[in-house]
């Protein structure tokens, strides 16, 4: 492999693993403090996506769609949050797990109903229809675009968790959730508002990605076993982890399928295990 | 002058004879149950109801019946899982005890469901599912076939492309049977016109992460790319290779199912990808267009090579059973009337080889202006080589006539 190739496959690795990343990071928040095993948030990937397929093709742009797209999606979310999830909190994995399967077919017998079974394809925003030359290659500007969102975003994140108010109270009902209640929080309000906040995770994702992998029924179910994996991978509850979980799956998918390509349907899943062999808990969860 | 006995031999003769007649009027009198094992829910769906209209519409030209008989469908979802087929089809032919049993549209269906039928031999039309053993190594008197077969969709692109000067080519494929079978008839053709193939690419079924390999492609630089991909994978697919700058600069080539059904998904990203296939939505006759104006009026959606499959099954089946008074009964002559059935379908003239697969025309389409436009016949009358049926190898292989000892063995 020539130099110029590398660092191609080295982009793109990063730049699938930076999508993944925003996907992600909702799905071990959600676990992290609310304790909840989310099935459905692949189906908030899914429903971004052809929210961003509806709007668009309506408007346009890709960018109202998102604009618009991302607070239903969170409202939806919260609607989720206060019916079903809510109900969930002092039960078991396997109640959850139950439940939010349900929600899956739910949702996929909803987007069946409304958008029909075809497959949709969303036009990339024409200010970014363009190719950026890359050593011998070109490498399409709305995958550098998509990658920047997904870094900015994930700075973002960082900041909120961090430095703001709402982030200190999130890792403080992480830590523990009946101290923070004692203290005068509500406690509700954080979860119904996290969980809010990581399906518009999980839907921005899908829209961002809906032009580059155009829209179809079942696109949640395989985006929602990658982010298990790379929510194993990085140490459940932990965005950190999540990060560099998602980056190695990006990396060790894109380089199997160069290098290994018998066994590049293997590749994530060997790595994931190798992982677990050194650190049980993934890289960067609670060691025990 | 001797009074006409009546022998207890004749008499039971007779009575035979009438009660033969009695059971074939039963047969033509009652309704003829038609099973259809197809997908109505999931990825697929959209594929069976196609399908199914397409049958009903058929039916309906047909004044709602089949040699005489009036039909009653029997439909099962068969959700596309070859897990559940084997209850599925059980169901259709112990349960519903349907005269003829058609689909499915997933190959991993088809092949369980062989499994049933050759035992059963309850008269089998598939519909769609293009697995080469279904008239191939499976292959058995009482299964047809009205759709394709990979080999008819992958062989005849191969010559086209070394037509076109391109000598070395880089595959890609989904790799599962259908992808596999596809490159497999690919290669044979290309590799006999002389054709190198620089890399094969098989990409793990149903991934959509195509990016790495296409940086792969472009560094090879072969003079053009044949494909397997279907459905979201190939619209995902076209999309990428466009993104990643190769279109317009390596000719992208594929089986029908590049772009059927998902060409307004892929938009301008498919413009001048070729592909060959029995059908085109395009094609120029007056079969076709009859038949397009009345799917689109009766069903409001747009046909497609699906529904041409369905179309056609009940068409075949109408003149065969025409032949047999619809006496589902007389399998042996229904089997040959539906061999020495003919019909003017929209995708050009059919008619079923020796092992059961239609012989068609492969016809060469490239996506001009967002519409798939026939450029021309790749392959006239292509007939699957059928490898492994025993129905299609020559009589005398078939049956050693006895007259012949086999040669002493040595």
């Amino acid at each position: 492999m020539s130099l110029s190739l590398f660092l191609l496959q080295l982009v793109n690795g990063v730049e699938y693993g930076l999508l993944l990343f925003l996907v992600a990071s909702g799905l071990t928040l959600i676990f992290g403090v609310l304790g909840v095993l989310n099935f459905a948030h692949g189906s908030f990937y899914m429903l971004g996506a052809y929210l961003a397929y509806w709007i668009a093709d309506r408007t346009g742009s890709l960018a109202v769609a998102i604009l618009v797209g991302v607070p239903l999606m969170a409202l939806l979310g919260l609607l989720v949050e206060r019916l079903a999830i809510a109900r969930l909190y002092a039960r078991d994995h396997l109640s959850q797990v139950l439940l939010t399967y349900g929600l899956i077919l739910l949702f996929n017998e909803l987007q069946r109903t409304l958008f029909g079974s075809d497959v949709h394809g969303v036009e990339i925003p024409r200010a970014l229809a363009f190719r950026i030359p890359l050593g011998d290659q070109e490498w399409p500007a709305y995958r550098v675009a998509t990658a920047l969102a997904c870094l900015a975003v994930a700075l973002a994140m960082r900041q909120a968790i961090l430095r703001t108010r709402f982030g200190m109270r999130v890792r403080a009902g992480a830590s523990n959730a009946e101290m923070v209640e004692a203290l005068g929080i509500d406690v509700r309000r954080l979860f119904s508002s996290l969980f809010a906040a990581g399906a518009a995770l999980a839907a921005l994702a899908g829209m961002l990605a809906a032009p580059l992998t155009t829209v179809y029924p079942g696109m949640g179910e395989s985006v929602l076993i990658l982010s298990f994996v790379v929510v194993v991978i990085g140490g459940i509850g932990s965005i950190k982890g999540a990060f560099l979980g998602a980056l190695l799956v990006g990396l060790s998918d894109t380089f199997g399928k160069v290098l290994l390509p018998g066994f590049a349907s293997a590749m994530v899943y060997a790595v994931m295990a190798a992982v677990l062999v050194f650190r049980p808990r993934g890289l960067l969860g609670q060691q025990a | 002058m001797s009074a006409p006995v009546v022998s207890r031999r004749t008499l039971l003769g007779a009575t035979a004879a009438s009660l033969l007649a009695r059971r074939a009027f039963a047969a033509t009198s009652a309704k003829l149950r038609i099973g259809l094992l197809l997908p109505y829910s999931g990825t697929y769906a959209a594929l069976g109801n196609n399908i199914t209209d397409a049958m009903k519409l058929a039916a309906q030209e047909l004044g709602g019946k089949l040699g005489g008989r009036e039909i009653e469908w029997v439909a099962v979802d068969d959700e596309s899982d070859p897990a559940k087929a084997p209850a599925n089809v059980n169901k259709l032919i112990a349960g519903e005890k349907v005269d003829i049993l058609t689909g499915p549209v997933h190959s991993g269906v088809a092949m369980a469901m062989m499994q049933i039928v050759r035992q059963e031999k309850v008269l089998t039309i598939v519909t769609n599912a293009g697995a080469q053993a279904v008239t191939g190594t499976l292959c058995v008197p009482h299964v047809f076939r009205t759709s394709f077969s990979n080999w008819q969709t992958s062989y005849p692109c191969a010559e086209v492309m070394l037509k076109a000067g391109h000598k070395k080519a880089v595959l890609m494929f989904w790799n599962y049977a259908f992808g596999q079978e596809s490159m497999a008839a690919f290669k044979e053709g290309y590799a006999k016109g002389g054709g190198s193939i620089m890399k094969e690419i098989a990409v793990p079924f149903p991934t959509t992460e195509f990016q790495a390999n296409l940086s792969e492609i472009a560094a090879l630089k072969p003079d053009a790319v044949f494909v397997f991909f279907a459905g979201a994978g190939a619209a995902k697919f076209v999309k990428d290779y466009d993104g990643a700058g190769l279109r317009g600069k390596i000719p992208l080539y594929g089986s029908g199912f590049l772009t059927d059904g998902v060409l307004a998904a892929e938009g301008p990203a498919a413009e001048g990808v070729k592909t060959t296939l029995h059908y085109a939505d395009g094609l120029d006759n007056p079969a076709n267009k009859r038949f397009r104006e009345a799917f689109q009026k009766a069903t409001g959606r747009s046909a497609d090579v699906y529904a041409v499959a369905g179309y056609d099954t009940v068409h075949v089946l109408g003149q065969a059973l025409g032949r047999v008074q619809g006496d589902t009964g007389a399998q042996k002559d229904l089997i040959a009337a539906l061999e020495a059935a003919r019909i003017d379908s929209p995708r050009g003239p059919f008619r079923f080889s020796k092992a059961h697969n239609p012989v068609q025309n492969i016809y060469l389409r490239e996506v001009k202006g967002g519409k798939e436009v026939v450029l021309g016949i790749a392959m006239k009358d292509a007939e699957d080589p059928a490898a492994g049926c025993a129905m299609n190898a020559p009589p005398s292989e078939l049956r050693p006539s006895p007259a012949q000892p086999a040669p002493p063995a040595k």
